[in-house]
């Protein structure tokens, strides 16, 4: 009886630490993918703040939570092309203007909020999928096989990013502009573009992220996501910059939160250990970064604005 | 055949000295025009929100106190932000270094509620600036030994300290008599900074942030070091310089700007505040960032952009307050006028001409 209930809880706790770990993911992936063409996006959490504001109002209006998703990516699509203008037409530093982006969609966000909503009202969230077969197994069914689309979409998206990086023309081109942006432009494929191509889509990324935040949790408040953009940059130096590292980063800090959750709700841990607990992915993060610094290479031209002919 | 008119931009022979001190105008004008355009599609009349936003909160003395207030800890920090930007190195810990600071500084408060000594409030200074610095070396130490980010290294230090500051204002730090309410003792006459100007809220600490960027200003423009931190910042990030270490600077950097934000934690819970809470800093450790980038990592300008930054704090709670405009828009501002500052520093390196295609000769 006992073990069966110790059974119920660790399947609910591993359940729900996959789905915390989808907006880690959508985002950490999608920092990748600018990482390796050499851009860093410090912005990130200001992206899927507004995005996570665009798919709740959407999904308040509509009652239509995919709809929600593909405003979050639209947002994310247009802090995209604007972010790109900024670090690659103004080449302005981009350990900075991430953070401007950040304070903005931090305010912007909480206007829109403030002035389209008011008071918070929770929303339709997602419906779990259901699988014939696999969601009615024992024990995996439950951890594996009822999740909602995005959960499916976000893990899904791991091989197709790494199949593209590794076996694609357009993979290599982001990877070789990532480590030798002046060879690559020497043999005709554009830094310019390229970049801004992954800016958009690891940009759509983040706002996707931001909108399966908002739908899980059915609501949306201020500062919503907490930081969890900030996190997802440091994820993409816990994986070292694969897409297969930055799931297993994700997997690793939606397991902690879904943990620390799962000791709130039963009121295990006192209010100071719970405050330990919260500074826990910072604390692995920091740790990660001087582990991998000290093991993997960052791409050679990360944060470089590449200037033709300098 | 009619003209086109080409617009070509082209870099310039040499970066413009003269868009280098427009381009803050420019955008903190870009920046007043999009408020305007804000408040309009908030639905409130321009006019109206544009003298509620920037003309109520500074049009007495009070008001220009409180600019004075708000500006201190953000020039002050800025000037400290600015001695590694300069050098390129990446401190965006600052609003971490901040809480550190104030937790040291109300520590010792705390401990000496009791005393009227006139060293309380140096030793709060002191355990401030040392609590601040002990922070930012963190990220210098991991960035020297191990090659660590240190953007990421500091910002993930900043929730580590502002968590460990509300774990302990809930904690060891609280006032026992104070129903529970997670919050310090009031802080006695002894642990505050004394106030300059009757009526006002101006104390003193702004004062010491003044001799900060002036101290800054000297450092950076007189010292040799600030000459050698010109120079590495000026060469690109590579790691090593001619005939000096970079790892000094990185160190420098990062200490300056600990020191800087430690001390001005302090000053906030010394001053306005009056005591420790969980949470002591609206964001200056990140607005200290724009501040620095705005003032052109000057102490000159940053004193100057200090007092935009502030006022746009006291626009964003008076218009709160009067017009009901969400306070949030204050983070807008912040962040449109870096993005226009950095879109304006664009015609630092180029320039835009006009031309008709005809006498391009096409």
């Amino acid at each position: 009886m006992v073990d069966s209930f110790a059974v119920l809880i660790i399947v609910s706790t591993i359940a729900s630490g996959i789905r915390l770990a989808t907006p880690f993911l959508l985002a950490s992936l999608g920092e990748a993918l600018g990482q390796r063409s050499g851009v860093l996006n410090l912005g990130v959490d200001g992206v899927m703040l507004i995005g996570a504001f665009g798919a709740y109002y959407t999904v308040l209006q509509t009652n239509n939570p995919y709809l929600g998703l593909l405003v979050g990516i639209g947002v994310g699509v247009i802090m995209g092309v604007f972010y790109g203008f900024i670090t690659l037409y103004l080449q302005a530093e981009q350990g900075v203007s991430g953070i401007g982006i950040y304070l903005f969609g931090l305010g912007m966000s909480d206007l829109l909020f403030q002035k389209f909503v008011g008071t918070p009202r929770p929303i339709l969230p997602f419906m779990p999928l259901h699988f014939p077969v696999l969601s009615d197994l024992p024990v995996v069914g439950e951890m594996l096989f009822q999740h909602s689309i995005i959960v499916y979409i976000a893990f899904g998206l791991v091989p197709v990013m790494g199949f593209i990086l590794k076996h694609t023309t357009y993979g290599l081109n982001i990877r070789a502009i990532g480590e030798n942006p002046e060879a690559a432009d020497s043999l005709g494929v554009s830094v310019t573009a390229t970049r801004y191509s992954a800016i958009i889509i690891g940009n759509s990324l983040a706002g996707l992220a931001g909108a399966a935040l908002a739908i899980e949790l059915g609501i949306f408040q201020q500062n919503l996501t907490n930081a969890m953009g900030f996190i997802a940059i440091a994820l993409v130096y816990f994986g070292a910059w694969s897409p297969k590292g930055v799931m297993i980063g994700s997997l690793v800090f939606g397991l902690v939160q879904a943990i620390v959750l799962q000791c709130k709700t039963f009121g295990v841990i006192p209010r100071s250990a719970s405050d330990l607990a919260a500074m826990a992915p910072a604390i692995i993060t920091i740790l990660a970064l001087v582990v991998v610094a000290k093991r993997f290479k960052q791409p050679s031209a990360l944060t470089k604005p590449y200037v033709r002919g300098s | 055949m009619r003209d086109a008119v080409l617009i070509k931009i082209e870099p310039r022979p040499e970066p413009s000295r003269v868009m280098r001190y427009c381009s803050p105008l420019l955008a903190a004008l870009l920046m007043l025009i999009s408020g305007l355009i804000i408040f309009t599609l908030l639905g409130k009349n321009p006019v109206e929100a544009f003298h509620a936003f920037f003309v109520e909160p500074i049009n007495d003395f009070y008001g220009l106190g409180e600019l004075c207030i708000k500006a201190s800890p953000l020039m002050l920090i800025g000037t400290g932000l600015a001695v590694g930007f300069r050098a390129s190195i990446w401190n965006i810990g600052a609003e971490g270094q901040l809480a550190i600071g104030a937790l040291c500084g109300g520590a010792v408060a705390v401990y000496f509620n009791q005393s009227s000594s006139g060293f309380i409030l140096p030793a709060m200074i002191s355990a401030g600036a040392v609590g601040g610095m002990l922070w930012a070396s963190i990220p210098a130490l991991l960035r020297t030994k191990f090659n660590a980010n240190e953007i990421l290294v500091s910002l993930m230090l900043n929730y580590v300290a502002i968590l460990l500051l509300a774990m302990l204002v809930h904690g060891p730090l609280r006032d026992p008599d104070g129903y529970g309410f997670p919050q310090s003792v009031l802080f006695g006459e002894s642990a505050t900074l004394p106030i300059m100007i009757e009526g006002t809220r101006l104390h003193v600490g702004v004062l010491l942030s003044l001799a900060g960027v002036v101290a800054g200003w000297v450092f950076l423009e007189k010292s040799f070091t600030g000459y050698q931190i010109r120079v590495a910042g000026g060469a690109g990030r590579a790691a090593t310089y001619a005939g000096f270490e970079y790892n000094r600077l990185i160190w420098i950097g990062l200490l300056a700007g600990g020191l800087a934000a430690g001390v001005a934690g302090v000053m906030e819970i010394a001053g306005p505040i009056g005591q420790l809470l969980p949470s002591v800093s609206p964001g200056y450790g990140y607005a200290a960032i724009i501040v620095a980038f705005v003032g052109r990592l000057h102490p000159g300008g940053i004193f100057l952009a200090s007092l935009l930054m502030a006022l746009l704090y006291l626009g964003g709670e008076s218009g709160q307050m009067n017009l009901d405009l969400p306070s949030a828009v204050t983070g807008i501002f912040q962040g449109l006028l870096l993005f226009y500052l950095l879109a304006a520093d664009f015609l630092v390196n180029y320039r835009i001409r006009t031309k008709s295609s005809q006498q391009e000769g096409n």
